[in-house]
Order: structure tokens, then sequence, then C-alpha cells
């Protein structure tokens, strides 16, 4: 293997997507075109989300990464060795010990501090996608601000469904201008998104596209006065640690349909129990 | 009175080629517009001009709109046409699947201009969809299909209501009759000439079937290599015609 260059991205490149990104935190929700370079793993382990990553690494930072909430993952593994090979950086499973935390599929329960980074993996970042599948008249409808058919995908959800089933991806709008996809995490962390101390940067790398929402943003989540966003999670405690304000996983547990519910953030369920928490499923 | 609508000297080329040119009428509030001519003649890039679809060479399109009094909506800027495009103005396509959403249910086709200017309200917004399908004679009960499960005219009905749910104040048609049964025309036209007449209605009519216009329009264009050779009182120009051009274009149906 040949020598890297920190965080294996050349330094022009690092430049191009740090400028993207600067532009997306000046223009919060605007998805930012950027040409998304090839990276040595396939395109779902959030190829777009390593680039990002790659362009804010300093050799100073922790980094963590965390998939469906949990560290241990094949795909948060191979992602927090690549950058400990090529980049050299501490990393923590801790999520407030990190400095910068790449994520699929959620946010921290632990709430974010200041001078933290959360760099998320985007597969599809235009909402609009789903009805109108013309980039170019989306693009309109953005920089137009033509945001009616958005609402027409939550009418057809509670026509076809009696309520909004919309349960991932649930589209949002910042500081009142741009809607925008939060990556695929569960709705019951979009209210996590807005007035987030943290810096949030989204990487979609097969569709070359980064957006991102600084510091303290206004981020509303889209909705009917008669059937309003509800942030849901199972209605249960933790089997583990007992919470019951984490979002939580729902596990099979023996060949009789036993079911455990345990939260889907493993640092944090486990930071819970190591202070003496207790679920009821708990050995 | 002023008109709801002045168009002045549009003209259209393709290349060197003439789409329409030198174009210019004035539409007064409630009154409907029939455009006939062959194919060819330059009816539908005149009407694209008009709402917008297409930027004319030469011309002013001026609306009469409700806030600012008369505007050329070719130099307004793009929201600005795009939003009266959504608001007081309406379009229907020939072919109904260029007008729809056909992934989209029968009630989400009429609700997205709703929601378009605002609504928020998913029980008002559906009552008033459920109304309007009602209004263009398609089963309550089907609110919730797509359209593809539609037949053409019911498709053509479909459009008609997703257009005219927000109370446009001017409606565009190309060929809205075009493509579907006698039969199913009839019942179409029936049903436009009622929406008209209740609504009070202002409208430009493009087909090139006469028995369209003498149904639904006050008055008439015709036109002839992007030209207006002829323009007048429906009745008179059917019966009556005075250029060549439209003697013929009307003795060529009668033959029919
Ligand atoms: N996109 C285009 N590029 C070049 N020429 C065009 C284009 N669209 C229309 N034309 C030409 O402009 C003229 C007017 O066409 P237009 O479509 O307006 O006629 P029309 O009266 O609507 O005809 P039809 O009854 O067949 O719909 C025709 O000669 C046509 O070939
Ligand atoms: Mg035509
Ligand atoms: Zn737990």
């Amino acid at each position: 293997m040949t020598e890297y260059n920190f965080a294996y991205l050349d330094e022009q490149t690092k430049r191009m997507i740090r400028r993207a990104i600067l532009k997306g935190l000046a223009i919060p929700g605007y998805q930012v075109p950027f040409a998304s370079r090839e990276m040595p793993m396939p395109y779902g382990w959030g190829t777009g989300g390593v680039q990002v990553s790659a362009a804010v690494l300093t050799p100073k930072d922790t980094f963590k990464v965390i998939d469906q909430g949990a560290d241990d993952t094949t795909n948060a593994v191979s992602i927090r060795t690549f950058f400990q090979r090529t980049a050299g950086v501490a990393t923590t499973t801790a999520t407030s010990d990190a400095t910068v935390i790449q994520t699929r599929h959620r946010i921290p329960e632990e709430p974010l501090h200041e001078g933290q980074i959360l760099v998320y993996q985007v597969p599809i970042p235009e909402p609009l996608r789903f009805l109108e599948p013309r980039e170019s008249e989306t693009r309109k409808m953005h920089s137009l601000e033509e945001y009616g058919l958005m609402h027409v995908k939550l009418y057809e959800d509670i026509s076809r469904h009696g309520h909004i089933a919309t349960s991932y991806a649930y589209p949002v709008k910042v500081e009142g201008r741009y809607v925008m996809d939060p990556s695929p995490i569960p709705k019951f962390d979009n209210p996590k998104l807005g007035d987030m101390a943290a810096i949030q940067l989204f990487g979609a790398g097969r569709e070359q596209r980064i957006y991102a929402l600084p510091p303290y943003t206004q981020v509303v989540s889209l909705d009917f006065e008669d059937h309003p966003f509800e942030a849901s999670k199972a209605d249960h405690p933790c089997g583990m640690c007992g919470a019951t304000d984490s979002y939580l996983d729902e596990l099979i547990i023996d060949d009789l349909g036993g079911r455990m519910f345990v939260c889907s953030d493993s640092d944090y369920c486990e930071a819970r129990q190591a202070t003496g928490h207790k679920g009821k499923d708990a050995a | 009175m002023t008109p709801l609508l002045s168009v002045q000297g549009i003209t259209k080329r393709y290349g060197a080629h003439i789409g329409c040119a030198d174009v210019s009428f004035d539409l007064y509030p409630g009154e409907v517009m029939g455009i006939v001519g062959e194919s060819g003649s330059g009816k539908s890039t005149l009407l694209n001009c008009m709402a917008g679809h297409l930027t004319p060479d030469a011309g002013q399109v001026v609306f009469d709109t409700r806030t600012d009094g008369p505007r050329d909506t070719i130099t307004m800027s793009e929201p600005e046409r795009r939003m009266l495009g959504r608001t007081d103005w309406a379009f229907v396509h020939q072919h109904a699947r260029d007008g729809l959403r056909m992934g989209v249910s029968a009630g989400g086709n009429v609700g997205e201009r709703l929601m378009a200017v605002g609504e928020r309200n998913y029980g008002d917004i559906r009552d008033k969809a459920t109304d309007w399908l009602g209004r263009v004679e398609i089963d309550a009960s089907r609110v919730d299909d797509r359209p593809t499960t539609f037949s053409g005219g019911m498709q053509q009905r479909l459009q008609i209501a997703r257009n005219l749910v927000t109370g446009p104040r001017l409606v565009f048609m190309d060929e809205p009759t075009g493509g579907l049964d006698v039969s199913v025309q009839a019942r179409l036209l029936d049903l436009l000439r009622g929406l008209v007449r209740d609504m009070g209605l202002s409208a430009i009519i493009v087909t090139h079937d006469l028995a369209v216009v003498r149904l639904l329009a006050d008055r008439l264009l015709v036109m002839k290599s992007g030209r207006v050779v002829e323009a007048g009182l429906t009745d008179q120009v059917l019966d009556d015609p005075q250029h060549a051009y439209s003697q013929l274009l009307v003795s060529s149906v009668l033959q029919v």
C-alpha cells in the first residue's frame, strides 16, 4: 500500500469540499453540488459522509462513528478504522468525548455541545425527488420556494394510512426557507435538528451534494394543522437501562417470539447502565 | 372596462421559422376567446406565449392583476409569473397526463394547488378536493384512486378540477377535447360550458374543432401561418366568414 495524504483525500480535494461546506453553512439547508471522489468503499457505506469527515478532521480531533446508533456495526467499525489508519486520529465511542461524529440513521441521545461536528451520511438529498424526478424542476422549486409538493407527499400519506406514516427522512423546513431531507433518521430525532449547539453537515456521495445546519438553526418538521408532527417512538422503557426518553430498537430474543426494546444509541444505554440504571430485562 | 388580458404584437420565431407573428387582442372579464386554425397555424405557440410557457421574441401580455392592476407578464419576474400560474391562471393540457401527477391520488392532484398557496388543513383540503370531484362528475369514492385507473374523459375532468380549485380568473386550454371519443367530448363540453358560466370564467381555448368554439367561445381568432387573418364574434365568423381562409375552414367542416 502506498502512503496516504492525511485523511486519505489530497489537500486540493479537501479544500474543494470545505468550500462546499462553508457555502452550505452560509445558506442553511441549501444543497451545494460538489465533485464527489471515489473512495475505497462502496457507495452504500456513506462515501458522502466520509468525504465530509475527511475534509473537517484535524490531527487533534477525536472521532466517533455510529450506524443506527451503534458503534460496533461493520459499517461503523470500518469507517472508524479507515480514519484511524489514514488520519491517525483518536477514536472514541463516548458521544461527549468526540469532536467529530459521523452517523448513519441517528442523532445521539445525549445533547451535543458547541465545538462538536455531526456528519450525516445521506443516500438521497433531494426531498422533492419522490414526486418530481426532474432535477431542473426541483432546483427551480427550491429557488422559488415552491414547496406545495412536499405537502402533497404528506397528504398522500394521510389519505392512504390515516396518519402521516413517514417515519424516516421526515422533511423539515430550515430557517423558514429551504425544505431539507434530514437523511433517514427516525422522525423521533427531528426535534434535535433544530437549535443544536453542534455543527451539522450532510454529505451525499453518489448524488454529489453537501448541505449543512450551523449551530442554533431553526428547523421545523412539516405537517398539517389537523395532523401535527409527532416525534414518535415505541411506547416502552429500555429493557437494559430503563430509559423512557430514548429511541428504541425492537429485538427478537428467542424462537418463541419474545421481544425486547433496547436503546438504539448504544453509548447512551451503556453509560446509563454504568451509573446504575437498570431495565426490566437487564441481567 | 379594463381588459383582463391585453395581448399586443406577440411574435415568436423558431429560428428563421415563424411560430406566430404580431398577434394582438383584448379579452374582457367573463369572455371566452376561441383560437382556431389548421395544424401548424401557431395556435399552441400563441397560447404558450400568453401563459408564460414560452418567451415571445416581441410583444406584451398585459394581465389585470388583483393587487397591482395591469402588468406585463412577460417582463415580470419569474417567481411572480409562476405565482400567477398557480393562482389566477390555469392551464388545461390536451393530454391529461401532461397536466396531472399520475402517481398521486385524485384528491392529491386537486389539493396540490391549495397546498401550493399555503393551505395546511388536511380536512379542509380533502373536503374541497371531494367537492371539486363532484363538480366535474367524478364519484367521491374515487378520491384516493390514482388517475392511472381513470378513463381518458375522467382524467381530463380531473385535470379541469385540479386547475379550477383555486378559483382562477383566466383559463388557458389547448385542445381540451382532443383525443377523446365523440360522446365523451360532448359531455366534457357541456361540463366546461356550465363551469365557465357558473364561475364567470374568462378563457382562451385553442382548438381545430369548430363545434367546440361554437359551443363555448364568445369571440374567435382565425389563424393561418402564424397570423390572425380574421377576428370577430363566433357566430359572425362561423356563419359569415369574410376571409377566404376562414371560408375554407368553415366549409371544410361543413363537408365532414
Ligand atoms: N419547438 C418548435 N421548434 C420549431 N418549430 C416549432 C416548434 N413548435 C412549433 N413549431 C412550428 O411553429 C408553427 C406553429 O406551431 P404550433 O404548434 O403553434 O401550431 P398549432 O396551430 O398549435 O398546430 P396543431 O393544431 O397541430 O397543434 C408550426 O409550423 C410548427 O412546425
Ligand atoms: Mg397545437
Ligand atoms: Zn437503554
